[in-house]
């Protein structure tokens, strides 16, 4: 790789008591690629996430971002070294408006750091962007509480509150789970603007056609264990992914 | 025909909800009443009760602070069971410095309220990480433990506890101290939780994994919470020493930590103006059941559940709706 990796993940190992979540993980990621995770359900794909964004501790291993060992260190911190991460379930503050969900992200020291101070306004840069994402201002859907908005905007939340961090990396865990297709297709252009302004990006995905599409790289796992990785096209070959994968969860 | 409820906001609010719509005194009035009365109640009362009735509203007020102290945590998603930690660990400090080193009240009691919460805090770092009722469990034995602390070692007094505090030069200053710390707290406290700092702080109750995955330091925003609750309530505690001029194992019982939840329960939960209004409902009620002698604790048990079952939601928050929403039955189609 001519590039140093944004990001290394070196032989991480993760055992929950007997079960062993990921064994042996490698992977590098280049700045302003695109990495998709696939998996069938509890290969161990949002374990990776966790190991990766300090939420869970890995029992050995190690996680380098931009050079730096991060492994082990806690999620706030590695946050404010620029990993954003969304949460497959989405959990708003249901009561208050959209926009005022935007506020605690808007708090982190990081976007206090980058700005070189504070907000002025914190509401007025939540609702950029929120129109960002696809709210729409006409509307005035951000005003409207949390606990109003279907999934696909909240889940659009999901990715503005990861956004508003200023990340070097995105981690989306299954941003496009429990969507419709049309609700897909319009966050599908958002992802790739990110792209676009230089963010690299992983993708925890159920939905292998859109990943397909505008994933660099894909790697697959199997009871925690990376059993094929490259370009989209050459996986899709593989015969091990076609037995634990496809074979199962053909669409 | 089947008939609905329908909640509207009335006019009024929806005008003044915004700085700009403001034109006439009855919006001001509307948006100032709410606030200005319980000030004026505060300030009014001391005046026209008499002298049992006064202690009773030192009573109230300490209770309320109390209140106020436990509602703080609850909105941080740390529910406390040990109020009485607080309240007795200002109480003992305050005692010490005045008995041993014959500090005056103008300096125990604020030393008291920082030092009492700072240690409480400290006391309570070790089981931040817990969650739910392991740490109601812990702030729960803290008061019981230090209570046999005292009596096995025989330290400041042992059983006998110490007396002979300072009192307040006079009971005026009594009464408008610890009403004016009430309105105090209540007021600023009330505009920090609404701003974006308390929306951090209501942020790690509802989903600290989210506030973490922010690169919030959830742990660091708890004991911010802890230190500011603990010290309200170790105000409390000092204060009533004073006037007590004596502080003994009492102040780690468990009345301290159960009546402020109870107001705050009934008075509801989660806007402080709930747990005071609470206060100033519990505790004159808890002195009127004097009179039925050993029945008073079921009759107060009574009016709690009565409370709970007929207002779930809370006194408070059933004021505040029926004041900003007026309310008819339209028809279903």
């Amino acid at each position: 790789m001519a590039t140093a990796p944004l990001l290394e993940v070196k032989a991480l190992h993760k055992n929950f008591g007997g079960v062993q979540a990921i064994r042996d993980l490698n992977f590098q990621l280049a700045p302003g690629e695109l990495l998709g995770i696939i998996g069938p359900n509890g290969s161990g794909k949002t374990t990776a996430v966790n190991l990766i964004t300090g939420f869970v501790k890995p029992s050995s291993g190690k996680v380098l971002f931009k050079g730096r060992d991060i492994t082990g260190q806690p999620a706030y911190r590695i946050v404010r070294l620029g990993i954003a991460r969304t949460f497959q379930m989405v959990k708003p503050f249901y009561q208050l408006p959209a926009y005022k969900n935007m506020i605690i992200p808007l708090y982190s020291p990081r976007v206090k750091k980058l700005i070189g101070g504070k907000y002025g306004d914190r509401d007025a840069v939540a609702l950029d962007l929120l129109e960002e994402v696809g709210f729409e201002r006409d509307a005035r859907v951000a005003y409207k509480a949390a606990s109003a908005l279907p999934q696909g905007y909240l889940k659009r939340l999901e990715l503005a509150k990861a956004i508003a961090l200023q990340p070097d990396l995105v981690i989306l865990d299954e941003l496009f789970s429990g969507l419709s297709l049309a609700e897909v297709a319009s966050i599908l252009p958002i992802i790739e603007k990110l792209r676009v302004e230089g963010k690299t990006i992983i993708m925890i995905e159920h939905r292998l056609k859109e990943l397909f599409r505008i994933a660099d790289r894909v790697i697959v796992l199997n009871f925690g264990q990376k059993i094929a990785g490259g370009r989209a096209a050459d996986v899709m070959e593989s015969a091990a992914v076609k037995n634990a994968y496809l074979g199962s969860e053909e669409r | 025909m089947p008939k609905r409820k329908e909640r509207v906001d009335r006019g009024i609010n929806v005008r003044s909800g915004g700085v700009f719509a403001l034109c006439s005194w009855r919006e001001m009035l509307y948006l100032a009443g709410p606030r200005l009365l319980p000030v004026f109640i505060c300030l009014f009362l001391p005046l026209v009760l008499d002298a049992y009735w006064q202690k009773v509203l030192l009573s109230v007020a300490v209770f309320a602070l109390l209140a106020i102290s436990w509602d703080i945590l609850a909105q941080t998603g740390m529910i406390s069971l040990g109020q009485a930690l607080f309240f007795g660990m200002g109480a003992y400090v305050t005692g010490i410095l005045n008995h041993y080193w014959g500090m005056p009240p103008v300096l125990t009691i604020p030393l008291a309220a920082v030092c009492g919460g700072l240690i409480c805090t400290t006391l309570l770092l070790p089981v931040l990480r817990l969650r739910g009722i392991y740490f109601s469990m812990v702030t729960l034995i803290l008061p019981l433990m230090l209570v046999r602390l005292v009596e096995a070692t025989r330290i400041f007094g042992g059983t006998e506890g110490l007396s002979g505090m300072t009192p307040l030069p006079s009971k005026w200053l009594e009464q408008y101290m610890i009403v004016g710390a009430l309105l105090a707290a209540l007021f600023g406290f009330r505009r920090m939780l609404s701003s974006d700092y308390g929306l951090v702080l209501k942020g790690i109750r509802d989903n600290d994994r989210s506030v973490l995955s922010a690169g919030i330091n959830i742990y660091w925003y708890k004991t911010q919470a802890l230190l500011i609750a603990s010290t309200v309530g170790a105000f409390a505690g000092a204060f009533l020493t004073h006037v007590y001029m004596f502080v003994g194992m009492p102040v780690f019982a468990l009345d301290y930590s159960i009546l402020p939840i109870a107001a705050a329960v009934v008075g509801g939960p989660g806007s402080l103006a709930g747990a005071t209004l609470g206060a100033f409902i519990l505790v004159p009620l808890s002195e009127v059941l004097r009179g039925a002698g050993g029945l008073r604790i079921v009759f107060y048990g009574m009016f709690l559940v009565i409370f709970i079952v007929a207002l779930p939601e809370g006194i408070f928050h059933f004021l505040q709706r029926k004041y900003h929403q007026f309310e008819r039955w339209v028809e279903v189609d």
